[in-house]
């Protein structure tokens, strides 16, 4: 039925409504959270690039000083001299003195087949030979070394820096150990953060300096050279399962035989990023709220709004319906009254004809004359009835138009009543009035005003069926004209008595009643500026009440 | 006994002899006729004092061009209108176009019979004007 249309309506407009607003808005917010995640994302790895290259600027510094102080010690002393341990001993104190963060931890000569004649440092290294050592032949011919980490004579890992000296023709070596915790340190310091690390790896994946978490040094690393082209500094990043993101930047030195590793881990909420996920969160959840709420208040409006337009169409389309079917009706009855008209004053003339025949002398003598007279005389008399209900009921069809007569609302009843009282006769229903006396004349349309109360006198009618009480009651009250029509039938249920006014409906079998009568009623009496209210009991009877103002008609 | 001439026009033939039978009863000079250009058709030939005119009369002339015609051609017949249509608004324009009175069917006879014998007073009065107003020229000559 129509509520399940108005219903379904709403919800279309509801479900509609907020796909449209809210799915932009999520949208948006996706997007934007994601843009603010990236912009994050990126911050952080420029930052650990950064970081990367600083530090290794800082080692091949590192690196590149000591290497010259070395090479400055070659150029300044010949063989002879540094091979000889006490004036070596002395170099090495000297250079010691200068500087405590040197890191040299010992500082040896080697000949050109590799002995080391001459020696000062904590291990007890002098006469060792080192021909046959992969970084012998190579100091030799390149001419400075710096080693990858490695056990040696020692069995300790480090890392050795040698520049080869040349004495004319004699190429002799002077190497230094590199102290690998003040290596270490430094490039520890590049670490960030309480889960970051940093290390060396040489082309092998061998670790070069101790890491913080996984692997030892001189141990092998699991690295993937291919993730890191030489040439520039690459940042890596993986999800670890529980929330944090491993940001691993690797950058080469020492001519592309180091790649020293930054390793950060961050939550992946760093950087203000939950903050702006909660606050996005609060926005958009308070603006989806808001939306639905306007949302289903509009709709209901708007759904309510139509509720109403179609309740008046439903009113206006009654009333035109029953316009046009007065007017159709007006129209026949006025056809019927003419045509009634017509045999009606034949039947009339030829009684008078008949009645003027008897005058005659002959019919005069008749036994039965008196009877003759009789029946003409009762002829004359049904056929003026039949008269006045005709023109009755024209002057009824003629006044179509609402105007303002001058109305005596008992005379209007008595007229009404006229048009009933056979057929309330023959269904033994007794008609009582309760009429008042001097009730003032009112300006009103008085054939309007007779269709309200044909329509309540005949629905009293029909309600008893036969064998009742109709009571008819006028009064005055408050300045308003009271007309009270009252039978004794089987009232009206409670949860119908709130329908009997509305259009089209009728408790009549189909075909029987067109439910307009009371509506119609209804809106007549309410347009004079009166009311027209129902009272019933059931098994009792019921009672319609009308009110009318008092309307003085004007003086003519 | 006073006597004059009446024309009926009514379609309804039963109704038009029976009202021609009554009135001939009473010793008036009653004719009939079943339509307008009857009507017409008759006055031309006799004179009548007064038309007692049905105005709906389907077909033809209805009553009102009757009555327009009948005034014209002799403007001192009295003419009462019968109306079984009801409508008052015919019965003015009927009025209005010189209709002495008019009546609504279905009639009380002895209405009719008054208001007929209105109309020939009426016309009588005016006859008698006339009359008067011929001999007093033909004084002055």
């Amino acid at each position: 039925m129509k509520k399940n249309r108005y219903t379904s309506l709403r919800r279309r407009i509801i479900v509609i409504t907020l796909a449209v607003s809210i799915a932009p808005l999520l949208l948006l917010g996706g997007i934007i959270y994601n843009q603010f995640l990236k912009v994050s994302e990126q911050r952080i790895k420029d930052q650990i690039v950064h970081l990367a290259r600083t530090q290794r600027n800082s080692l091949e510094v590192f690196l590149s000083e000591r290497t010259t102080i070395l090479s400055l010690m070659v150029d300044a002393y010949n063989f002879r001299t540094l091979s000889q341990q006490g004036n070596l001993a002395h170099l090495f104190d000297m250079i010691n003195r200068r500087s405590e963060a040197l890191g040299l931890v010992d500082l040896g000569v080697i000949n050109s087949q590799g002995y080391q004649v001459a020696y000062v440092g904590p291990y007890n290294l002098k006469g060792l030979n080192y021909y046959q050592q992969s970084w012998f032949s190579q100091v030799i011919s390149r001419g400075k070394f710096v080693s990858d980490v490695f056990m040696g004579f020692r069995q300790v890992p480090h890392f050795i820096i040698a520049v080869r000296g040349q004495d004319g023709e004699q190429s002799w070596i002077l190497r230094a150990t590199i102290d690998s915790d003040i290596f270490n340190q430094l490039v520890r310091s590049g670490q960030a953060g309480r889960n970051g690390d940093a290390y060396i790896l040489n082309k092998q994946g061998i670790y070069q300096t101790q890491p913080r978490f996984e692997g030892q040094i001189l141990g092998g690393s699991d690295i993937n050279f291919q993730d890191y082209s030489p040439g520039t500094t690459t940042v890596l990043q993986r999800g670890l399962g529980n929330g944090q993101i491993l940001y691993i930047s690797g950058v080469w030195l020492k001519n592309y035989e180091w790649l020293l590793i930054i390793s950060q881990q961050t939550s992946d909420q760093a950087g203000g990023l939950l903050e702006t996920r909660n606050t996005e969160i609060l926005i958009i959840s308070l603006g989806c709220a808001g939306i639905i709420l306007a949302t289903m208040l509009t709709a209901h409006m708007v759904v309510r709004q139509l509720e109403l337009s179609d309740r008046e169409m439903d009113r206006l389309n009654s009333q035109l319906i029953q316009q046009d079917k007065l007017a159709a009706l007006g129209k026949m009855a006025a056809g019927i009254a003419h045509e009634i008209n017509n045999p009606l004053a034949v039947i009339g003339e030829k009684a008078g004809w008949m009645r003027d025949l008897l005058q005659e002398e002959q019919l005069k003598e008749s036994i039965h004359l008196d009877e003759f007279n009789k029946s003409l005389n009762k002829i004359d008399e049904h056929v003026d009835r039949a008269r006045k209900i005709t023109h009755h009921m024209l002057g009824f069809a003629r006044r179509m138009e609402p105007h303002l007569d001058d109305v005596e609302i008992n005379k209007v009843l008595d007229q009404t009543l006229e048009l009933l009282q056979n057929h309330a006769r023959i269904n033994n229903i007794k008609i009582e009035k309760a009429y008042a006396d001097h009730l003032p004349v009112i300006a009103s349309d008085q054939s309007q005003l007779q269709q309200v109360m044909l329509n309540l006198i005949n629905n009293a009618v029909d309600a008893i069926g036969s064998d009742g009480l109709i009571r008819i009651a006028t009064g005055l009250q408050n300045s308003h004209l009271v007309i009270q029509v009252s039978d004794n039938g089987p009232g009206i249920p409670k949860e119908i008595q709130r329908r009997i006014f509305d259009p089209f409906f009728s408790t009549k079998a189909p075909g029987k009643g067109t439910g307009l009568g009371l509506s119609i009623s209804y809106h007549i009496i309410d347009k004079m500026g009166g009311s027209l209210s129902c009272e019933s009991t059931e098994a009792v009877g019921t009672t319609f009440t009308v009110k009318l103002p008092v309307v003085v008609p004007e003086r003519k | 006994m006073i006597t004059f001439r009446v024309l009926v026009v009514d379609d309804e033939i039963d109704f038009l002899e029976t009202i021609v039978n009554r009135l001939r009863k009473r010793h008036l000079d009653a004719e009939g006729a079943a339509s307008g250009e009857a009507a017409l058709a008759l006055l031309a030939k006799e004179p009548f004092d007064v038309v007692v005119l049905d105005i709906k009369m389907p077909g033809g002339m209805d009553g009102i061009e009757t009555l327009r015609e009948i005034k014209r051609v002799q403007p001192l017949v009295e003419v009462i209108l019968l109306t079984g249509h009801a409508s008052v608004e015919t019965s003015i324009e009927g009025m209005k176009q010189g209709a002495f009175d008019y009546l609504l069917k279905p009639t009380k006879f002895e209405e009719l019979i008054i208001k007929m014998a209105a109309a020939f007073e009426k016309k009588g009065l005016q006859d008698k004007k006339i009359r008067d107003a011929k001999i007093q020229e033909l004084k002055g000559r």
